[in-house]
Order: structure tokens, then sequence, then C-alpha cells
């Protein structure tokens, strides 16, 4: 997908690649995910009702947007575009839940300051909802669950989503990570299923699930969080979804949030360190 | 002087990150340190800082009673514990009018024994079911016991026997408080019904008590010989293809019509819990409807004709969970009922959270909030039933909640296997043959109950731990007893697959308390319906009789208050379910009143 919740692709050209003469093509890629996560919480809402309350969505949000602003002021001296703080802020209050409002301030605040604060070469290494969700859900388990709302569990909801999504990773270039992703996903199913006796249909079952949804279109596409080749790409989402296997072979029920915490970083981290080349601190974009 | 500059804000950005990454854990530091025990002995303290301290006495008051959980189809074995969580209920009725109140439970496994535990007023218990015929009711073929109700439904005077069951629902008369006489085929129920809740509620206030029954497994399943393993949910937040629901209209003469449709409750969510009370004055009880796999259900009684469901419209109906228990509590001293709904709570897995439903004030639409996480009592565990009663007769209703799925080995989880099929499409979900095979493991097991006390402003502390509630049972149905007539509330817990635990509630003696036992003329004669609201010196409380309240439970049928240290009651108001109200201006406290509808 062409930008989740980072904020660094905001602050550069989006990608344009082949024909351009394409009304598709003219499309700002910068406003897609932010219409598409949009259009999902609403189809999602309407259909199901999967806004608990909307306080917390407006807190979230409102907390995303706010850190964002006077972070961006103080770092970089400038105010920052706000759709990738709108992003993080409705990914938070779909994939955290808590009975308390607490959570879902803290957890947007560090989802947005981890761009700032934790940076190699002028780039933030983690997708920045993916930072706070992981960190919230290991260390407040007392207050914080995941995303527990089904959709429904209804095929053709799914459907339409799971279309919708793939087209915009398309026209963001990044559909080679999530059909990769998807794959090693439905072949390490196949391998837990052999190893655990469970069926297979158990094992890919999370799949169709809304946390995968979001996984898949707005996590682990982020492009300033992603490495610079579509090999490494495809790379990293594979050993994505092999720490992912490893994770649940182990019953970590977040197993997607820890690996892509653990894989997408690293990556990053090295692919920085190997075209080490001068970049100005803290002012590429946060 | 530009890098200093630079290197102080980052500094300064990454204190502030740091500061939010301990957040949490500075929060779990401070939400665990409580008040712990000074004293050596653990009652004493419990007695000063608290006022009551729990003892289970079950064993030298005789109860001996161990529930059965039901086996079902080979094909279910692999999740058996979790489809076989249920039938451990217990309801209380003083079933021979003699004045002291006795308590029956349920097994459910083929061939185990119900209990009938007569109170013989000396703090001792005898199981009277076999001599009765309320024991051997779980037959092979009839299905297995879920829970049972008692109500008075022909008005003499006796409390009557419904039982409900992964089965065909039982009617039992209750002749004249020496023997039951099975009067199902006459009463005309259904054949099979897979019920998980059933209360009595007279819905059209004609002074006959109607039915209404909860479906969790649809009824063409007999769980026992299985066509298909498509049994399960088809979402577990948004299934509708749980059993029907029932509501039946007592005709007055032994016999009940099935009235559901026109009454508009042919629901088919995966129903475990109701309450029915006035809610909004009209004289008409509404009806509040728990569901697992959903949203819960509000029904807006219209004038005894028919129901509304205004689940959406009041903010009950918003957010799908668990829905385990219905109890209703005036816990503000306001005069007022909110609705307590037990969900699911599993630390780092599931936060949904047990719910409050308080109504808005000052809104011309009847509109509800969830106060339960304000108050402190939305953090549970795996949570079934829960009731409110003053447990140390303080002014304030105070909250006990019953938890635990599944205790099997120990320092084991099935959640992880459970999330992942949960979360899949209705195709994987809703078939048993894809459930992974739970292999002895545990689920939300070994959970502490917790009883939450009221400061008096709506503020509850969670206080089991001090009080002698520490027991760790798979408790489901919970009830609140005055098993000695000495104006304090016991409590009793049917645990599932264990024994019962019968709690004494020894409370300190300075505070007053006033009980009500209702008997209509012109209502029904169990009075079920009536609400009776106490002014003292300590503020306005309401309470409703019920006719079935809480998780697969019945409380005792007498209403009690607690009063403080206030010696003098004001006036007690009883608005029967007929519309009659009856006044009775200072009655004596520390009395148990009885009062009978003017005609």
């Amino acid at each position: 997908m062409s930008d989740t919740s980072s904020s660094d692709a905001h602050d550069q050209k989006p990608p344009v690649e082949g024909k351009t003469s394409s009304w598709l093509h003219r499309l700002d890629t910068r406003y897609a995910p932010p219409v598409l996560i949009t259009l999902i919480l609403l189809a999602g809402h309407l259909s199901f009702g999967i806004l608990e309350s909307y306080k917390t969505i407006l807190l979230t949000i409102g907390t995303s947007v706010l850190t964002e602003l006077l972070l961006g002021r103080i770092v970089l001296g400038k105010w920052r575009n706000l759709s990738s703080a709108y992003i993080t802020g409705i990914s938070v209050s779909i994939l955290i839940r808590s009975p308390m409002y607490w959570p879902y301030i803290v957890c947007a605040m560090i989802s947005i300051a981890s761009k700032y604060a934790l940076r190699y070469r002028g780039r933030h290494t983690w997708n920045p909802s993916n930072f706070g969700v992981s960190w919230m859900l290991f260390t407040a388990p007392f207050s914080v669950a995941g995303l527990s709302i089904q959709w429904g569990n209804d095929l053709w909801p799914m459907l339409v989503i799971w279309l919708l999504g793939l087209f915009i990773v398309w026209r963001a270039n990044r559909l080679h990570i999530t059909v990769t992703y998807v794959v090693s996903f439905i072949v390490f199913s196949l391998l837990r299923s052999a190893i655990t006796g469970d069926l297979f249909w158990a094992e890919v079952a999370p799949l169709t699930g809304p946390m995968y949804q979001l996984f898949v279109f707005f996590m682990i596409t982020d492009p300033p969080t992603t490495v610079g080749t579509r090999k490494g790409r495809m790379l990293v989402a594979f050993f994505i979804a092999f720490v992912e296997f490893v994770l649940r072979l182990n019953q970590f029920i977040y197993a997607p949030f820890y690996a892509l915490f653990l894989v997408g970083s690293v990556a990053k981290f090295l692919e920085l360190r190997r075209n080490a080349r001068p970049v100005e601190t803290a002012s590429a974009g946060a | 002087m530009k890098i200093n500059r630079n290197t102080i804000i980052l500094l300064g950005i990454r204190l502030f990150f740091l500061g939010l990454l301990v957040t949490p854990l500075i929060i779990r530091h401070f939400s665990t340190a409580g008040k712990r025990p000074s004293a050596s002995d653990p009652r004493e303290f419990a007695f000063r800082q608290f006022g009551f301290y729990l003892r289970d006495v079950a064993e030298e008051a005789g109860i001996h009673f161990v529930h059965q959980s039901p086996r079902l189809d080979p094909k279910l074995n692999h999740i058996l514990p979790q489809i076989a969580s249920m039938g451990a209920s217990v309801s209380v009725v003083d079933y021979d009018r003699d004045g002291w109140n006795d308590l029956y439970f349920t097994s459910s496994r083929y061939g185990a024994r119900n209990a009938l535990y007569r109170n013989l007023g000396d703090g001792t218990f005898r199981d009277v079911a076999g001599e009765v015929g309320l024991a051997d009711v779980n037959r092979p073929g009839t299905g297995v016991s879920m829970g049972a109700v008692w109500g008075d439904y022909d008005n003499d005077g006796y409390e009557d026997l419904f039982l409900y069951k992964w089965g065909r629902p039982e009617l039992f008369h209750n002749d004249g408080g020496t023997g039951f006489t099975r009067v199902t085929e006459a009463a005309g129920f259904p054949a099979w019904v897979n019920a998980n809740t059933a209360i009595w509620l007279d819905y059209n206030s004609d002074g006959n008590l109607d039915l209404f029954l909860g479906g969790y497994y649809p009824a063409r399943f007999d769980l026992w010989h299985l066509k298909t393993t498509r049994i399960m949910p088809e979402s577990f937040e948004y299934a509708r293809n749980g059993g029907r629901n029932y509501l039946f209209e007592n005709q007055g003469d032994g016999t009940f019509r099935d009235v559901t449709e026109q009454a508009g409750l042919s629901g088919t969510r995966w129903t475990l819990a109701a309450g029915a009370a006035d809610l909004r004055g009209t004289g008409y009880p509404d009806l509040f409807v728990a569901n697992d796999y959903g949203v819960d259900e509000y029904y807006l009684n219209e004038k005894g004709q028919h129901f509304l469901e205004a689940g959406a419209e009041t903010n009950i109906g918003f957010a799908p969970k668990s829905g385990m228990n219905v109890s209703f509590g005036d816990v503000s001293n306001r005069g007022t009922f909110g609705i307590y709904v037990t969900n699911i709570t599993e630390n780092g897995v599931l936060m949904q959270g047990n719910n409050f439903w308080v109504p808005d004030d000052g809104n011309a639409h009847l509109r509800f909030a969830n106060l339960a996480g304000q108050m402190g009592i939305s953090l549970g565990g795996w949570s079934y039933g829960a009731q409110f009663g003053d447990l140390n007769n303080d002014g304030a209703t105070d909250l006990y909640v019953a938890n635990g799925f599944i205790s099997a080995r120990k320092g084991t989880s099935y959640w992880y296997d459970y999330s992942k099929v949960t979360g899949g499409n209705t195709a994987i979900i809703s078939d048993a043959n894809n459930w992974p095979d739970m292999r002895g493991r545990s689920q939300s097991g070994y959970q502490q109950n917790r009883i939450w006390l009221n400061d008096g402003t709506g503020r509850f502390q969670e206080v089991a731990d001090l009080v002698g509630g520490t027991q760790r049972l798979d408790s489901r149905s919970v009830a609140m007893v005055d098993l000695r007539n000495r104006g304090v509330l016991d409590i009793v817990v049917a645990n599932q697959n264990n024994r019962p635990l019968v709690y004494k509630n020894q409370v300190v003696s300075e505070n007053h308390w006033i009980d009500f036992n209702l008997e209509g003329t012109r209502s029904n004669r169990s009075a079920i319906g009536a609400i009776v609201t106490v002014k003292w010196a300590g503020g306005v409380h309401s309470q409703v009789v019920s006719g079935g309240i809480g998780y697969c439970s019945q409380n005792q049928r007498r209403l009690h208050f607690g009063l403080g240290t206030a010696s003098q009651v004001d006036q007690a108001v009883i608005r029967w379910p007929s519309g009659s109200v009856q006044t009775l201006d200072h009655p004596d406290p520390d009395t148990i009143h009885s009062v009978t509808e003017s005609p």
C-alpha cells in the first residue's frame, strides 16, 4: 500500500510508475489509504457496528493528530500533513480494545512519537501503529486486548474489502508484498496443520478475519518502513510470515504484529546501514 | 549551535517517548496496589474494613450436591469441555411455605439427579428432591437440566417449578408443599428446546404468570445424536443462528399459549439470560435479553400487547459482546434501576468488559450509558452470573460476580486456538469439526469470583480476597438468600462440575435492615414484577420481585434492604403489577414484613 500510518511518505512525492494518462493514475496515492481505511471503518460500522463507541475513535484520531502537530512543529519546525496521523488514529481505535480510555490515548501517542524518537539515519524504522499496538499488547495485557470484532464473519464483506484492498495495493505498486505474505501464510498454515494436527481451515482461519485485512493492506505495505527493492520487500514479507509461523507454533495470539515488529524494523535497519549515505538528521520527515 | 539545539530536542523527544513506554507499567503497578489485611485475623480485618465476612458452610450445612456436566455426541468430544460448560444452577424457593428459604440445584448429565435442599431452620439442609419428585429429571432421551425458576402459575399459594433443559422443558405443579406433579403435556410446551434461560413474568398484567424461554442451540439439534457438526455460531459477535426464544402466555387454566410471534420476541440469537422489570414506569415489565455471540436486546413492553426491540435506539444493542447475565440494581439509591450484563474479560486476549447500563438523566428519549468502567465493575473474568445485594447492610447495594470457564490442566490455555477459529469466516467457525482439539487444556479457568463493595457513591471496590471469597471454581449461577432469617444476605454459588459454595455471611451488628415478603391478590400471587421503594435517611432505594434473574438463577422472593446505622424507615411504597400502590409509613426496621396486596 502506498502508505499506512507513517508520515515519511507524505513528505515525499508519491511514486508514479508507468502510464500516467489514466484517471486512475492521476489519483494522488497519498489519499488512497486514508480514504480506504475510512471506507472500511464506515462499512464495518454501518453494517456491523464495529466501533464500540464514537468516543474512542475521536479520542485516538484527536490524540494522533495533536501529537503529530506538536512533535512535527517541535522537531521539524513545520506543520505536518495529517493524513498519516489520521490513519494511525483509526488503526489504533480498531486494533486495540479496552474498556478504559487511557490505553487509546497512550497507544496513539506512542505510535506517533515512535516516528520521532526511534530513528536511524534520519528515517524511522517501525511502522508506527504496529509499534504502538505491539507495545500495548505486550506491556498492558491487564487493560488491552486486540481486535475482537469480526465483521460478521460473512463472506461478502470480506470479499469486498479484499478486492478493494488488493486494488489499492496494486495501484500503489505494493501488491507483490501483500501477495507474497498471503501465499507464505497459506503455505505456513499447511505446515502448521501438519505439525499441530489441527485442520488446515483452523490454521488459515485468521487470514479471513478483519485483523488481517488491516495488517496486509495497511501495515506490511508501509513505504517508509519497507525496504527499497521489490525483491527485498518480497523477502521481508516472506520472513514476516515465517517469524509469525514460529510465533504461532508457540501460541502467540498477536503473532503477526510481533512478527512485523521484529522483522520489519531489522530489515529497514539493515538496508539503511547498507545504503549508508548522508541524510540530514531529523529533517527528511519524521 | 543548531546541532546542539537539535540534540536537545531529540533528547527531549526520547525522554518523552520513554515516559510513554513506561506508562502502562506504572498504571499496572498502581492499579494492583490495594489494601491487604494487616491484622493476623482476616475476619477481624474484614469486619473492621468492610463490615462483613463470608464463610463457606456447604459441608456443615449438609449440602453435598455435586454438579455433573453433560456428555454429548462423540463428534463433539474434541471440544466437549466448552460445549458442555453450562448447566450448574441454583434457584431459591420456600416450596413448603414454612418461612425458610430452600435451595434447588440442577445437574446436567443423563442419570444425574437434581437436588432440592429443604431448609431445616437450624442452619442445616436435607435433600428432599427424591421424595417430592424433582430429582430424577435427567432421563436419557429427555435432555438434561440447565436451570429452574419458581413461580406460582396457578395462584394457589405454592411455588411451582419450571425446569428448562437442553431437551424437553418441564413444568411441575406444587401440590401444597408436599410433592410435585409433572404437568408438562397439559401445559402445552414444545417437545424440545435447547434453552439456557427462563423467567416468569406477567407481561400483560392479567394476574397470571407468563413465561419467557430463551434458546441457545437451535431446537433441531439433539446434542446427543448429531447428524452434523455445523452447530456452532456463525460468528463470534454477530450470530443469529441460535435457538429461538419463546413467550408463553398463561391462559389461567393450567395451559400456556405460544404468543412469541405476535409479541415480537421471535429472535434466534444465542440467548443466555433474561430479566424483566418495569423500567419505565409504564405498569408493564420490559424485557432485557442477554445474548452470547452478539448484541443484547432490550424489549419495550407496549401495554401488554407486544414488545418493541429498542436495543439500538437505547444504546444497549450497539457493541456485540458475550452477554451472559441480566440483573437489576439501584446502586446509587435514586429509585431507578441499572442493568448489569456480564461478558468476557481475559487479560491480553479479549477485553469485552461487563456492562452496567444506567439511564441517562434528563434525556427525554430512553437512552442508556455503560458506566461499568467508571464504577469499577467492568473487569470480571469469564463472567457468568451476577447478583446485586447489600452484603453488609450499609444501605448501598453491592455486587457478586461469578467467574471461570474451564478449569482443566493448570498452566495451559486453549485461548490461542479459540481466537484462531473465532476470527475466521462463517464457514470455518460454524463447524465444530474445524475447532482444534482442546486436549485437556484450560480456558479462563481457576478464576476467582468478584465481590464488589459499593462505597455509597456508585464506586465499587473489589474485596473478594479480603472477605473470604477466594475459591477458584468454574462458577455459573449465583443467588442471594437469607438462609437463617437473620436479616442478612447469604450467597449461594452453583459451580460447573463441582460442589456449590454456600457462603454464610457474618455482618457487623450495628447496621439495620428491613425485609418484605409480598403476596399478590389482584396481581400474580408470587408478586413477581412488584417494585418496593424504601425511603429512609440513607436515600431512596428500589428493588423488584423477580421471577428469575442473573444467569440461570433465582434469588429469594423476599426483598432485603440494608439501612446502615439508620434505625428508622420513613416509608415503603409498593407498586404492584396490577397497578395498585400501597404505602407503609414508618415500617419497623430489623423486621421481615409480610404484605398482602390490598384487594
